[in-house]
């Protein structure tokens, strides 16, 4: 492997054609855990009211990109900016979704508490969740179809639910680029449809969703563009030009047929 | 009972059993909710070499050295069991057994060796607490309790904990939400630009101080207990953090002052003129309590629930 481009870390901004800033570029990010590399001198641009789809096999880094984008994971190397910006100065402007496993729902909190939290950062340190911001937490529960779940306990709401409940945190928190991890991994019908109604409502008012996604099958009825992953970036810009063949092949080569490569690329 | 005999020996040991208790109680329920209770248990043992440490260094008993002492033993321990946690390749609750294990072993070395336990500290005390030989001398009437002079003749574990808990309660209020969602969802909360690692480590910083604070008074398995029992029990009985917090208080307050009357007075009921344990009395309490709200708590209680269930077969069969 070629030793990543080191970027250094005050790049200018990059304008996209339009000349607006967009709202997410990376650049050259490389991230390693111990000595195995998790993602290696990936580099894309996220283009404003695109609903992204992240994709790649297990393992591909598609969760570790979307860690190192928010700051959550070190990186080795790369540039990342948020409307121009350091991802740090542009936090109130991202929305994140984690994992729905990587969080313990027996937590003594209500669907409302939880979504409530997607406000905290507005709220500001020491300062107390008031009527109003309740008052917030479940108009956006009502976006995600919860309004009537907001004071049970979170534990008691089904996988879908408790998805829901992530969405409307990340709603409340009125950003302009919303990353999520996987929202779709497990969920039933009605939350699937759910989130693609939120996240088209979110793109019509001017928001972008980057979203790691595993089903290929419903890549091209979800999402604008994708951004291919394994370990390196193998190709990103809209569906119909990033689902070949090719493309499917160096990601996913080896772990599926060649003819679903073939169906999937067709179906694009 | 005489007043003189219960203000100057009762209420002192009482009042500290329930603001040992409480400030831990408190602090516990983030170490439940964060799956590190253990840590609670790890800090209070390590909490010996560092009290040690810090008389041997100033000399003294006073209470600002052995904390500072106790601190830095309980950072030291921190940073030990990450390490061995990495370096040995062991799991989280594996590398605590080993770091506290091996520092409360130095610690007692330290004292045996040392001569230190000549000063008012030994193992003994360091396990069982101290409850009883907390003494409000200056107090004969309840009159008293209103003069100055009560204030500043109060025990000094009795003062530090007053501090210790105060200052707990102040910082849970205040910092409750950071503490909620960095406890909940330590993903969410560092996209929100929250700087988790530091909550993480000025909560163990906290949790060391009060479980100092606490063990002089009241030995390390009481304090032990106090970190999980009281937010154990108040988790079966609601399902809200906010209540969760003050219903812990009040578990915790509870334990205190009724395994301190079963110690002291209990044992009269049966005509034995031995008094028992207090730590140990509190710390059954805290127990039979956590154990009744597992049994009857309204929803998560296994006979309330056992009984639902039947309930709810009757009322299908019907």
């Amino acid at each position: 492997m070629n030793p990543p481009r080191l970027i250094p870390f005050e790049a200018p901004p990059n304008a996209n054609a339009h000349g607006a800033l967009a709202p997410l570029s990376v650049r050259g990010l490389t991230v390693a855990y111990d000595e195995k590399p998790a993602l290696w001198d990936v580099d894309f641009e996220i283009s404003q009211q695109d609903l992204v789809a992240v994709i790649g096999p297990n393992g591909a880094g598609k969760s570790t990109m979307i860690k190192a984008v928010l700051g959550l994971t070190p990186t080795l190397a790369g540039n990342i900016r948020a409307f121009g910006k350091p991802v740090k100065h542009a936090r109130k402007r991202i929305a994140y979704v984690p994992q729905r496993t990587s969080v313990d729902w027996d937590f003594p909190a209500s669907a409302e508490d939880v979504v409530a939290m997607g406000l905290y950062g507005k709220i500001g340190w020491c300062r107390p969740v008031r009527r109003r911001h309740r008052g917030s937490a479940r108009e956006h529960l009502d976006r995600v179809g919860m309004a009537d779940f907001a004071s049970r306990q979170i534990g008691q709401l089904s996988g879908g639910q408790q998805q829901r409940v992530f969405l409307a945190r990340a709603l409340a928190q009125e950003a302009d680029i919303y990353l999520m991890d996987e929202p779709f991994a497990g969920v039933d019908a009605a939350t699937e449809r759910a989130i693609v109604d939120v996240m088209r409502d979110v793109r019509s008012n001017g928001a972008t969703v980057v979203c790691v996604h595993h089903d290929l099958q419903t890549v091209g009825d979800y999402f604008d563009s994708a951004v291919i992953l394994n370990i390196r970036r193998i190709a990103a810009g809209p569906v119909t030009d990033v689902f070949t063949e090719e493309n499917l092949q160096a990601a996913y080569g080896g772990r599926l047929a060649k003819t679903e490569i073939r169906a999937i690329a067709d179906s694009a | 009972m005489n007043a003189t005999d219960f203000l100057s020996i009762d209420l002192p040991a009482i009042l500290v059993a329930i603001l040992a208790a409480t400030s831990c109680g408190l602090l516990g329920n983030f170490l439940v909710l964060r799956r590190q209770a253990l840590i609670g248990d790890a800090i209070s043992h390590v909490a010996l070499p560092g009290i040690v440490a810090g008389f041997l260094v100033s000399g003294t008993i006073a209470t600002l050295p052995l904390m500072l002492g106790a601190m830095v033993a309980a950072i030291i321990a921190a940073g030990l069991i990450e390490t061995i946690r990495r370096v040995g390749r062991l799991e989280a609750g594996a590398a605590m057994g080993v770091v506290f294990t091996a520092m409360f072993a130095v610690g007692i070395v330290l004292l045996e060796q040392t001569g230190a336990s000549n000063a008012h500290i030994d193992a003994e005390h360091a396990l069982y607490g101290n409850l009883e030989s907390t003494l409000w001398l200056v107090l004969s009437a309840w009159s008293d309790l209103l003069t100055v002079e009560a204030y500043i003749e109060m025990p000094r574990q009795l003062a530090t904990l007053i501090v210790v808990t105060c200052a707990i309660a102040v910082l849970i209020a205040v910092f409750f939400k950071e503490l909620k969602v960095t406890t909940f969802d330590p993903g969410l909360a560092a996209s929100l630009g929250l700087p988790v690692r530091t909550i993480s480590t000025a909560l163990i910083v906290v949790v060391a101080i009060a479980a100092v604070a606490a063990f002089e008074a009241v030995g390390s398995i009481l304090v032990i207990a106090m970190f999980i029992c009281p937010a154990a029990t108040a988790r079966m009985l609601t399902d809200n953090l906010g209540r969760q917090l003050w219903l812990s208080a009040g578990v915790a307050a509870i334990a205190g002052v009724g395994g301190y009357f079963a110690a002291a007075f209990g044992p009269q009921l049966w005509g034995s003129a031995n008094a028992l344990s207090a730590a140990g009395m509190i710390t059954v309490v805290a127990g039979v309590m956590q154990g009744f709200a597992m049994l009857m708590a309204p929803r998560y209680g296994v006979v309330t629930r056992a009984m639902g269930n039947r309930k709810r077969r009757l009322d299908l069969a019907s």
